[in-house]
């Protein structure tokens, strides 16, 4: 069964750690901070200027000088600092932030990301996307192993202009979890979505991958 | 108390002209200057250039200067929420120059402090680093940006002294410090002047150096997504 997208926001909160400092993306993404660990250490940043993030506010506590980088109305918590633009791009371009997990139209067996246009279309702007992709130590996508034509996103090489290249660590698709290894060497196939056979992944991605010594063991 | 002026339309005066290159600060609708962008288009200024992370929404922020086509160009980050836009940049009647976020937010920190030019990772091997110089330093490739300045800077803080010392408050901070520093004129619109003093000198986020013209101005604070939590009932 593939992963629903709360599913595949559980997976992906799998990846974060204590003590770390997180990016994430609009989508997915936002919903991993529902399922931070209890006491886990986990301090969120919004790329428009806050470190410490809140939940949504209470009806009674909206305050339009609090929004997150998705221009909804959010709320602060004890740790939460406020700072710049300008310090907060310092923070990501600068290595600062120990991961970003963000949503992505395709991925390629590179590490190469495209996830801000699609030629032809309208383009609303690349954002903070280009930013997060250069600068956060680790970069791992969550989405859909396939578009809505069924098509893989998981591809050999990136069709639509790229948003970074070489800069994703891991792939979380509905279906499996790729590991990007170092400096161009491939994808590899680490985990399977509970009752995805290696046959359907093989089915539905385009790009080449190895599988790990544990998947081959249970197979 | 000569940074002081009674309202927008007064403390343009003088500063704007045709085809003139504008900042504005804020990020959606939030912290946007929104007295001295309504006073922007009252004063008719035609064929400008705007610098800002976002283009405002239909009828409201930038969308105001959008609407009476006082924009020839914007330079942002990015641009989804706004239709008049979207029609204006389809029909070629707009120039629009992306950048991605923190580069902008760089360019304009950069302008402001005097570095015509510095190197990011940000956007290598996109099309964003197309015709730059690209560079290696220890290994990885870099993209040169240039920094960026403005005619005019146009902020919106929380609260300022007489001087022009500027707090911000909370996420309306975002672009405005920075734009702040690279206008050639900067006029800031706050909600609370303070007689001089009053601020605790170690919490001032701007110095009044960089502020030429200050005015008290009068807020909306349109919301874009509202977006709230229920309380459990105990």
């Amino acid at each position: 069964m593939p992963r629903t997208r709360e599913q595949l926001a559980e997976r992906a909160a799998k990846e974060l750690q204590d003590g770390f400092y997180v990016n994430l993306g609009i989508g997915i993404p936002t919903l991993v901070a529902n399922y931070i660990p209890d006491g886990m250490e986990v301090t969120l940043q919004s790329e428009n200027g806050m470190l410490g993030m809140g939940p949504f506010p209470y009806e009674d506590e909206v305050d339009p000088d609090l929004i997150n980088a998705g221009k909804q109305t959010i709320s602060e918590i004890p740790e939460t600092s406020y700072f710049s633009s300008a310090d907060s791009f310092a923070m990501i371009r600068g290595g600062h932030i120990n991961l970003s997990i963000l949503g992505a139209m395709e991925v390629a067996e590179n590490g190469d990301i495209a996830n801000w246009m699609i030629p032809g279309k309208l383009v609303k702007g690349m954002g903070g996307a280009m930013d997060l992709v250069a600068g956060v130590k680790r970069v791992v996508v969550v989405m859909d192993h396939a578009n809505k034509h069924g098509q893989s996103k998981v591809l050999k090489a990136c069709t639509l202009p790229l948003t970074g290249t070489g800069v994703v660590s891991r792939i979380i698709t509905d279906l499996c979890v790729f590991d990007v290894k170092p400096d161009g060497a491939g994808l590899e196939l680490i985990e399977l979505a509970d009752g995805v056979t290696l046959e359907e992944v093989a089915a539905k991605t385009e790009a080449s991958y190895t599988i790990s010594e544990k998947l081959k063991s249970l197979a | 108390m000569r940074k002081l002026y009674p309202d927008a339309k007064s403390a343009l005066e003088g500063l704007t002209f045709d085809g003139m290159t504008v900042m504005a600060g804020g990020f959606g609708l939030c912290g946007i200057p929104e007295n001295l962008i309504a006073a922007l288009r009252d004063s008719g200024t035609k064929g400008m250039t705007v610098i800002s992370n976002n283009a405002g929404v239909d009828g409201f922020g930038l969308g105001q200067l959008l609407e009476t086509r006082q924009i020839k160009k914007m330079i942002s980050s990015y641009v989804g929420e706004n239709k008049e836009f979207e029609r204006q940049y389809l029909a070629g009647e707009l120039e629009l120059e992306f950048n991605p976020q923190g580069t902008l937010a760089e360019r304009i920190r950069a302008g402001g402090a005097g570095i015509p030019a510095f190197f990011t990772a940000t956007g290598v091997g996109t099309l964003v680093a197309e015709g730059k110089e690209v560079r290696n330093f220890d290994g990885r490739d870099y993209v040169m940006e240039t920094g960026l300045v403005a005619d005019l800077s146009i902020v919106k803080a929380w609260k300022a002294d007489e001087r022009g010392n500027l707090m911000f408050r909370k996420t309306a901070r975002n672009f405005n410090p920075m734009m702040a520093t690279a206008g050639k004129a900067c006029v800031v619109e706050v909600e609370e002047i303070v007689p001089t003093g009053s601020l605790d000198p170690d919490q001032i986020h701007t110095p009044g150096i960089y502020v030429d013209r200050l005015i008290k101005g009068t807020f909306e604070k349109r919301i874009e997504q509202r977006t709230v939590r229920t309380r459990e009932s105990a």
